[in-house]
């Protein structure tokens, strides 16, 4: 035992006492370097990873254009028009690529002349161009049936230009005043109804013509068909002897002739020697008119923002893809950062108290962890969809769906990483210093944890995104409402014109694989790049 | 011994977790309000008969036991109510069981040689264009999802090239699921469903292989005077099976649950549409024999493969201490 008193006289000693044992200098440089730490250790060697930093950049890029997008685009979400679907993707700036809203496609002779005749009436541009052209004949009976089909290059947004529209006398009003002001022409002169009677075409606004001569009988020795006497009158191709441009020459316009008592007084549309004049509106019951209309102007006289012009072309429901898929993408990507948020949290609680008691705890808890986890996905969304998607939406069960599951991996990845370190010696140490088992759990051990966890919370998103799509996709869940959709979605509403319309699902699904790709590549760099294992590994 | 042992506990917790998540499952049903059954007269009494024979109305334990009991002893799943009405529910899933096991034993048949091919080829050629060339495709078949490569596949190839058809060949009996047209049918499922695996497969043996490569008794084969070819083959390529050949066999186990969503693309008649279908029209009866199936075979993978490791490798002596 040491004596207290004995020590009593060291405690007061004056400093002059003091001598220094060498007077050298101390050599060691002091630190340039400021001191590294962990994250951003982690961050340096993320840049190194080249593939990584390029994935970072598109991701930024896809989220700007998750929240950017529909401010930027004229459209809203809500927006449909059923007049304007599988309009295809059109940019003014790109349009030197093909991006201009044309696409090749084959049409009969019969489409041919109508699509030469909404140029010849409009002045709008149809067809750009012809490729080639040739003729077929096939035998039905004592038939035999010539066309001829074309191969052209056309613009979606002008193949059906004019619609027929049922206005009321203010709309009709007007809508004149704005083409009187604007010195356009959107409304055209009705079609006869003595020529559209029982005719094929009767609804279709863009037919307006009638052809003088018919077609002659190709096969003197056989009759011709009875379909070609009752369309009469009608752009039937059925021969191959006239070519398209006889029969376009052939085109006898099949207005109705200005009868002088509809109230109609624009002074625009007349004939050009100003002898004809023809009735623009027809009065139908209720007091509205039926008015044949330029239907892409009418659409700038509507909503006010310009000719359509999707730059991802639109939909079956004529709405634009553009807007949807970044407000889509903007509800999934802001879904799927929710679910990592909370999977993290609960599975960073969970797996922390499993991993740091051990013990009955821990079997107890991995037990019940293992019974959930391996519950299929399938199982828990559809029960959650069944019970509680009545009461509080698809988006929460959807949410709960995947919370209910998501964060086991977490909890494992938390576990494991506790086991690793809660018997090393600073964390004796701290505890013998007294820190309580809170402190011990989430200062001392947790951080150890987190670049793993950051790892997986990130590949998370992805997972989430997916399995999202996949559902909306079977049609499990319907996340679309008037103003919200997902890209899910978009896919599953585009996957019935995949062969006629590929585009509606080509950026989605272009959007998808980006999004998984990038997503998936960032995860591996920053998995790498908390690895302090790795470090130096690959210099 | 150990290994019979250890063999036994995993199936009896596997039973128990099945037995759990089956018991739950099936409250959560019995809690719901039962469908109206959409057909009138004698169909609707029909349905009604078989209810009570199940016991509905009684209390849900009960119901439960009911329902054990017609499940062990006489296989009975009861009848579709809202789809396939009145036809028995475990039949016409064993109808659509054959087209999801062969679509998916032909993806496993394709993709297994090739996915362990460019593995191997990508770790021989470590840190070579070749190699950089291989992962990156790895990284990309990967992550897209599989409905992506199949909206391609079927645009380019059915609709553009017409070299497939559109849909899966309906099929009758079991020689029209073996026919060579019913094969050209399903090829363009298969290649959607194979890039994936394909690219897994490959991400897993070249990381495999490359560890094996680098470790010590490789050089002590090429000591003793091996070719490295001869190396290769004898020694890094059996080393690193020990842990593909699990995760393959563990594959074939996993297949069978299919691929719900290229069923839905290619109309392939398989158990992915029932189920989908089975949720969309509210049957629960096929509802909950499906469930059990997917439940079932997912647990079924993970002890198998945890299994065939101790019996592949030597090393690993599973459940001793």
């Amino acid at each position: 035992m040491i004596n207290e008193k004995q020590f009593e006289k060291y405690n007061h000693i004056p400093q002059e006492k003091f001598t220094l044992v060498s007077n050298r200098e101390i050599h060691d440089l002091k630190l340039d370097t400021k001191p590294v730490g962990y994250f951003k250790d982690a961050f340096r060697r993320f840049c190194k990873n080249k593939g990584s930093v390029v994935a970072a950049f598109i991701i930024i890029f896809l989220l700007l254009f998750a929240v950017v997008g529909p401010f930027v685009s004229k459209y809203d979400v809500a927006f449909n028009d059923l007049n304007l679907s599988y309009y295809l993707p059109k940019s003014k700036t790109f349009s030197f690529l093909g991006w201009d809203g044309y696409s090749k496609k084959v049409v009969s002779k019969t489409d041919y002349i109508i699509l030469k005749a909404i140029e010849m009436e409009t002045g709008e541009n149809v067809i750009k161009k012809v490729y080639d052209s040739y003729d077929t004949e096939s035998q039905q009976g004592p038939y035999i049936y010539h066309n001829t089909y074309y191969t052209v290059y056309l613009n979606s947004y002008t193949k059906s230009l004019m619609k027929y529209v049922q206005l009321t006398g203010e709309q009709y009003a007007a809508l004149q005043k704005y083409q009187d002001d604007n010195e356009l022409q959107i409304i055209y002169p009705i079609v006869s109804y003595a020529f559209d009677e029982g005719s094929l075409y009767k609804n279709d606004a863009n037919v307006w013509y009638q052809i003088i001569d018919i077609p002659a009988n190709p096969d003197p020795t056989k009759p011709i068909k009875p379909a070609d006497r009752l369309n009469k009158g009608m752009p039937v191709g059925f021969t191959n002897t006239d070519s398209a441009e006889a029969a376009l020459t052939g085109l006898q316009n099949a207005y109705i002739p200005y009868s002088g008592n509809d109230g109609y007084t624009s002074i625009m549309r007349v004939e050009e020697n100003g002898e004809k004049q023809y009735d623009y509106a027809r009065k139908v019951s209720g007091g509205n008119y039926l008015v044949r209309l330029n239907y892409n102007l009418y659409h700038d006289f509507l909503y006010g923002h310009g000719e359509p012009s999707f730059l991802f072309g639109s939909d079956k429901f004529g709405k634009d893809l553009f807007v949807c898929l970044s407000s889509g993408a903007r509800f999934s990507l802001f879904f799927a950062i929710c679910i990592a948020a909370i999977n993290l949290f609960i599975g960073a609680i969970y797996g922390a108290i499993e991993g740091y008691y051990g013990g009955v705890a821990d079997m107890a808890m991995e037990r019940f962890s293992d019974i959930l986890g391996n519950v299929p996905f399938m199982v828990v969304v559809t029960l959650f969809k069944l019970h509680i998607a009545d009461k509080v939406g698809t988006v929460v069960t959807l949410l709960f769906a995947f919370v209910l599951t998501g964060w086991i991996g977490m909890a494992s990845t938390t576990r494991m990483q506790f086991y690793r370190y809660k018997n090393q010696e600073y964390v004796l140490a701290a505890r013998t210093l007294g820190a309580s088992d809170r402190r011990i759990m989430f200062k001392h051990i947790f951080p150890n944890a987190l670049g793993t966890l950051i790892t997986s919370s990130v590949l998370v998103i992805p997972g989430v995104i997916f399995s999202e799509s996949s559902l909306s996709y079977l049609g499990i869940i319907n996340l679309s409402t008037g103003s919200t959709t997902s890209v899910g979605t978009l896919m599953a509403t585009a996957r019935g014109s995949l062969s006629t319309y590929p585009h509606a699902i080509l950026f989605p699904a272009i959007f998808i694989a980006l999004l998984m790709i990038t997503f998936n590549l960032f995860g591996n760099g920053l998995r790498d790049a908390f690895n302090p294992s790795l470090r130096g590994s690959e210099d | 011994m150990y290994l019979f042992k250890y063999i036994l506990k995993r199936l009896g917790l596997m039973l128990i977790t099945f037995f759990t998540i089956m018991v739950v499952c099936f409250v959560l049903i019995k809690l719901l309000p039962l469908p109206n059954v959409k057909v009138f007269g004698q169909d609707s009494n029909i349905i009604q008969m078989r209810r009570e024979a199940l016991g509905y109305g009684k209390p849900i334990l009960e119901q439960f036991f009911i329902f054990l009991k017609s499940v062990i002893v006489r296989g009975d799943w009861g009848v579709g109510e809202n789809m396939y009405f009145g036809s028995d529910v475990s039949e016409i899933f064993v109808q659509k069981l054959p087209a999801t096991i062969l679509v998916n034993i032909y993806s496993m048949l394709f993709s297994v040689p090739i996915g362990l091919a460019l593995g191997i080829y990508a770790a021989l050629k470590k840190n070579k264009w070749q190699d950089h060339f291989v992962s990156t495709g790895v990284m990309i078949f990967v992550s897209v999802p599989s409905y992506v490569y199949a909206f391609l596949i079927q645009y380019i190839f059915c609709f553009k090239l017409k070299w497939f058809p559109f849909l899966m060949q309906p099929c009758e009996t079991l020689s029209d699921y073996l026919s060579w047209a019913t094969f050209v049918s399903l090829i363009p499922a298969i290649l959607s469903l194979s890039f994936g695996t394909i690219a897994g497969f490959t991400r897993y043996t070249r990381a495999e292989l490359t560890e094996v490569l680098t470790s010590d008794f490789m050089l002590l084969a090429r000591t003793k005077g091996l070719t490295k070819g001869q190396a290769t083959v004898r020694h890094a390529l059996r080393n690193a099976m020990v842990p593909i050949f699990p995760m393959i066999i563990g594959q074939f186990v996993g297949i069978l649950s299919g691929s719900l969503i290229i069923e839905s693309i290619f109309g392939i008649p398989g158990v992915g549409g029932l189920y989908v279908q089975s949720i969309t029209a509210k049957d629960y009866n096929f509802f909950m024999l499906l469930s059990a199936f997917y439940i079932f075979i997912g647990l079924a993978a993970g002890i198998v493969v945890d299994i065939s490791y101790g019996i592949i490798d030597p090393r690993i002596r599973m459940g001793a201490r």
